[in-house]
C-alpha cells in the first residue's frame, strides 16, 4: 500500500476525500485526463498543472510499444521522462488490445504543412485471443504474435513507475451475454492473484483490482467480494462505458460502490460524460478517466454546462460570444466562438485551445458547484444530492 | 509608431528602437517578427508565448489573408464567387444555388471590427502586429494570376485574388500596428516587361491603399523590382516620396541568388530615407538575415523557424560570439551539422539532456531530447510546440547577437565570422565523409 485515503466530507453516499499518492496529494472526486503516449495531446505539463490536473493516465500498451517500458525505466520512470511532478496512473494494457471498433485512432497526414499524424488502427479484436495464460494478439508493428500475461503487464507497469497500476483483467463488453461473462469474471480474480505475486514495487505503486461481471448483479457481487478479500489499495469498476444503456450502467455502479470498502478509493473506468460523473459521484465513486474531452476537442466540440457546442458549425462564424461565459479558463476569457471556429480542425492551435477549455471544464467541474439543472435532474431520477447543490 | 536609429556599424547596418502603441516596451532592431497563423503562433499557445524573451518576442507577423471570411457583400451576390475561396463539397444551404463558402476561413471584417480588431480577437493586447499580405509559409505570391485588379496568392484555401479595396477593408477592421501596402511581387526570373509592370502596379496600389488608410496604424510602402537593379532603384525612389511611415521590401526570397542579393538590397536601401524603418519578407536563413542587416533592413519575418520545427529540427548553433571555432570537429552520425540537430535521429532516444545545455527556454528547462524524440516518433503535437518554443528562443538570441555586434561597431566582422564558421564546418564534413 502506497496511498492514504481519507474521507473529509460526505453528502449521503457521495464523498469528498484526500487521496495521498507518492507523487501528489489529490482531492477526490477527480477526473483523470488520458495522456495516451506520455502527453496530453497539445498541452504542456505546466498548462495541465495550471488547470488543476492531479493525475494523468498513461496507456501501457502504447508506451510499451514506443518508447518501450525499458527505456522509460532507464531514464528514471515516466514521471521523469515527461517531467510531470504530480500523479500518474497506468492501465494494464489489456483494454487497447481487445477494444472494439468504437476505439479507432485516426491515421493520416492532416495537412502536409503540419506533419503530424493521428494513427488509425483497426480493431484488433479479431486478432486477439484470450486464454488463461493471457491475451495473445498480433503486434501492430510487425505482425508477430505477442502475449500479454498478468505478470508481463505488471512488469511493464513497474518499469513505467506510475503511482497507481491496474491489474490485468479479462474484460468483456456489457453488450455481450452468456457464459463468457462469468468466465471472464472468475478469470479476472485468478489474474489478480498473479498480478499481486508479480508486483515488485508495492511500497511505491498501488495495484488496483478491477470489478468485472457484466451487468449481472450476482457475478458483480462475487467479483467485489473476491477483490475485497485480496485487500488491495483501491478498486476499479470496469467493463462499463462500452455501450450499455444508462439505466443498467448506474445500477452496476450503485451496487459496486455499496459493496466496496468505504475507506478505499473507487475508480469508474472510462467515465465519461459530465453528467455520468455527477451521477457516479453521487453514488459514491471517486475517480474517473475518459478520452472524451480531449478527443471531442480535436473534432471541434466544446464542453459547456448546457451540453456541447459544435464550433465547426457555420452558425459560429460570426458569433462573438465566448464558448462559455461562465467559464474562467484562458480560452473563454480571451477568445470568441468566431475565432475558435476559424481555427478548429484546420489549425493545431484550435485543437490546443479547445482541449485546454474542455479539460478545464472537466477538472473544475467535480470540484465546483453542481449546476442547478443537474440537481433538478437528479431529483427526477430519484437520486438525492440536495446537499451537493449550493444555495 | 515611433522609430529611431541608435547606432550604425559598417556604414549601413543599424541598430534602432521601434515603439508601438500596444507594446509596453520599445523593441530593439534589427528584430525578428514571429510567424503567426491567423494571429497566433502556429504551435505556441498564447499562455506559453510569455515564456519567450520580452520585449524581443512581442512583434508578430500576420497576413490578413489568413482570416478572410465571407464579406457581407459576397453572401448576397454570386458574381464574385469564382474569385473567392470555395470549398467544393460543402452542402448548399436552404436550397440556394450559390455555393456555400468554407466559412472556417474566418470571421467577417464586420465581426472582427465588432470584436475590436486583431489584438482583441487573439487576446494579445500587449503585442505588436505587422500585417503583410504575403506570408512566406502559406500565402505565396502567384504572379501569373495577378492582374491589374488585384494580387494573387496561393493559400491553403486555394488561389486567392485580393484587390486593394478588399485588402484595405481587412486592414481597417483588423487594426494592426503597422501594415504593408498591397504589392505585385514577381520571382527573380520574371522578364523585364513583367517586372516593370509590377513596379508600376505596386506604386499605383500603394496610392490606393494610402487613400483608404485607416486612422492609427503605420503605413509601410511596398517596394518591389525583382532582380533588376534599375527597377529596384526606381521603385524605391517612387515610394520614398510617398507619405508613409516605413518601407516594406518585397520580392525577395523568390529565386534570387545569395550572390546577387546584396546589390539588389542596396539598390533599394540606398534610395530610402535613413530615418524610417525597413521591413522585409523572405529572408529567413541566418546568412540571409545578415545580408539584410548589412543592407540596412530593420525588421525581418522568417519561415525558417517553422520549417525547422515541422522537420523535427532544433537550432543549436552557438550564440556566444566569443566561442572559438573548433577546426577539429568531426561529423558524427549524430544527425547534426553543428547548426541544428534532428531530434528524430535514433541517437537521441535515450539522451536525457536538454537541446542546448544552458538555454533558458521553456523546452530546455523542462524537457529532454529523449522525450522530444519520443513525441516525434508517436506524432504528438507537443513535439512541435516544444520545438517552436526553443527555435524561436534561439533565433531571437541570434538577433540579439546581431544587435550587440552593431552597437559595438563590429557587425561586418560578425557577419564574416558567422558565415565563415558555417562554411568551414560544411567543408570539414565533406572531407571527413
Amino acid at each position: 500500500m502506497a496511498l492514504r485515503f481519507e474521507v473529509l466530507g460526505r453528502f449521503n453516499r457521495a464523498r469528498a476525500a484526500q487521496l495521498t499518492l507518492p507523487h501528489f496529494a489529490c482531492q477526490t472526486p477527480l477526473f483523470m485526463p488520458v495522456g495516451t503516449q506520455g502527453t496530453i495531446k497539445g498541452l504542456t505539463t505546466d498548462q495541465l498543472e495550471e488547470i488543476g490536473c492531479q493525475i494523468i493516465l498513461g496507456n501501457t500498451y502504447h508506451l510499451a510499444l514506443r518508447p518501450t517500458s525499458e527505456l522509460i525505466d532507464e531514464l528514471g520512470g515516466l514521471h521523469k521522462f515527461m517531467n510531470w511532478p504530480r500523479a500518474l496512473l497506468t492501465d494494464s494494457g489489456g483494454f487497447q488490445m481487445v477494444s472494439c471498433i468504437t476505439n479507432l485512432y485516426v491515421a493520416g497526414i492532416f495537412y502536409t504543412q503540419w506533419h503530424f499524424a493521428y494513427i488509425f488502427q483497426v480493431s484488433l479484436l479479431h486478432l486477439a485471443d484470450i486464454t488463461e495464460k493471457g491475451v495473445t494478439f498480433q503486434s501492430p508493428v510487425d505482425g508477430k504474435p505477442m502475449l500479454l500475461t498478468p505478470e508481463e503487464s505488471i512488469q511493464i507497469q513497474n518499469r513505467i513507475g506510475a503511482d497507481i497500476i491496474m491489474a490485468l483483467d479479462d474484460v468483456v463488453r456489457t453488450t455481450i451475454t452468456g457464459p463468457r461473462i462469468e468466465e471472464a469474471m472468475y478469470r479476472t480474480l485468478r489474474w489478480v492473484d498473479r498480478c499481486i505475486a508479480a508486483h515488485k514495487r508495492p511500497h511505491e505503486q498501488n495495484l488496483f483490482g478491477i470489478v468485472q461481471g457484466g451487468l449481472d448483479p450476482v457475478l458483480r457481487d462475487i467479483c467485489v467480494r473476491g477483490l475485497v478479500d485480496r485487500n488491495l489499495p483501491g478498486y476499479a469498476i470496469g467493463g462499463l462505458a462500452g455501450g450499455e444503456d444508462k439505466d443498467s450502467f448506474w445500477r452496476v455502479v450503485a451496487q459496486c460502490t455499496a459493496a466496496l470498502p468505504e475507506d478505499k478509493p473507487r475508480y469508474v473506468m472510462g467515465v465519461g460524460y459530465p453528467l455520468d460523473i455527477v451521477v457516479c459521484s453521487a453514488l459514491g465513486a471517486d475517480m474517473y478517466d475518459c478520452v472524451y474531452p480531449t478527443r471531442t476537442a480535436r473534432f471541434g466540440t466544446a464542453l459547456v454546462p448546457e451540453g456541447v457546442l459544435k464550433l465547426k458549425h457555420n452558425a459560429m462564424v460570426n458569433d462573438t460570444r465566448p464558448i462559455d461565459p461562465t467559464c474562467a479558463c484562458m480560452v473563454c476569457k480571451n477568445y470568441t466562438r468566431a475565432y475558435i471556429h476559424c481555427l478548429v480542425t484546420k489549425d493545431a492551435m484550435g485543437s490546443q485551445l479547445l482541449s485546454y477549455h474542455n479539460l478545464y471544464y472537466m477538472l473544475q467541474f467535480p470540484k465546483g458547484d453542481v449546476p442547478e439543472w443537474v440537481c433538478n435532474a437528479m431529483d427526477v431520477a430519484g437520486i438525492d444530492i440536495s446537499s451537493c447543490c449550493s444555495s | 509608431m515611433k522609430f529611431a536609429v541608435k547606432a550604425l556599424s559598417s556604414g549601413k547596418a543599424r541598430a534602432g528602437v521601434v515603439h508601438l502603441g500596444s507594446c509596453p516596451s520599445s523593441i530593439e532592431t534589427p528584430c525578428l517578427l514571429l510567424s503567426t497563423r491567423k494571429g497566433l503562433p502556429i504551435f505556441i499557445s498564447p499562455d506559453l508565448l510569455s515564456s519567450l524573451p520580452s520585449p524581443d518576442s512581442n512583434l508578430l507577423q500576420f497576413s490578413p489573408l489568413h482570416l478572410e471570411g465571407a464579406s457581407s457583400t459576397l453572401v448576397s451576390s454570386g458574381r464574385e464567387v469564382s474569385k473567392r475561396c470555395v470549398n467544393i463539397g460543402q452542402e448548399a444551404r436552404w436550397g440556394d444555388t450559390t455555393p456555400n463558402f468554407d466559412s472556417s476561413e474566418g470571421p467577417s471584417p464586420k465581426t472582427i471590427s465588432s470584436i475590436g480588431g486583431l489584438h482583441q480577437m487573439v487576446g494579445l493586447h500587449e503585442y505588436g502586429f505587422a500585417a503583410v499580405a504575403r506570408d512566406s509559409i502559406q500565402c505565396l505570391p502567384e504572379c501569373g494570376s495577378t492582374n491589374k485588379t488585384g494580387a494573387s496568392f496561393e493559400t491553403p484555401c486555394g488561389r486567392r485574388l485580393i484587390k486593394p479595396v478588399e485588402y484595405m477593408e481587412m486592414i481597417t477592421s483588423m487594426k494592426p500596428n503597422l501594415w504593408a501596402t498591397l504589392a505585385d511581387e514577381v520571382p527573380a526570373w520574371a522578364n523585364n516587361k513583367r517586372n516593370k509592370t509590377s513596379v508600376d502596379r505596386t506604386v499605383k496600389w500603394l496610392d490606393e491603399c494610402i487613400a483608404r488608410s485607416p486612422a492609427g496604424g503605420a503605413v509601410f510602402g511596398s517596394i518591389v523590382g525583382g532582380s533588376n537593379i534599375e527597377e529596384r532603384k526606381r521603385c524605391a525612389q517612387e515610394v520614398a516620396v510617398r507619405n508613409v511611415s516605413g518601407y516594406w521590401i518585397g520580392g525577395f526570397g523568390l529565386g534570387e541568388s545569395m550572390e546577387e542579393r546584396p546589390s539588389l538590397l542596396n539598390a533599394v536601401t540606398d534610395n530610402l530615407p535613413k530615418d524610417w524603418p525597413r521591413m522585409i519578407c523572405g529572408l529567413g536563413l541566418p546568412e540571409e538575415v545578415l545580408q539584410g542587416v548589412a543592407a540596412g533592413v530593420d525588421l525581418f519575418d522568417s519561415a525558417y523557424i517553422y520549417h525547422l520545427t515541422i522537420g523535427g529540427f532544433a537550432l543549436t548553433f552557438p550564440l556566444d560570439r566569443t566561442e572559438k571555432i573548433d577546426y577539429n570537429y568531426q561529423l558524427s552520425d549524430q544527425g547534426s551539422d553543428r547548426t541544428k540537430i534532428n531530434l528524430r535521429a535514433t541517437v537521441y532516444r535515450k539522451d536525457a539532456t536538454p537541446i542546448v545545455e544552458d538555454c533558458c527556454c521553456y523546452t530546455c528547462q523542462n524537457h529532454t531530447k529523449a522525450y522530444i524524440n519520443h513525441l516525434l516518433n508517436v506524432h504528438e503535437m507537443l513535439a512541435q510546440i516544444l520545438l517552436e518554443i526553443h527555435n524561436t528562443h534561439h533565433y531571437l538570441g541570434f538577433f540579439r547577437s546581431i544587435r550587440e555586434a552593431i552597437k559595438e561597431g563590429c557587425f561586418e566582422q560578425f557577419q564574416k565570422k558567422f558565415v565563415q564558421s558555417r562554411r568551414e564546418h560544411l567543408a570539414a564534413d565533406v572531407v571527413s565523409v
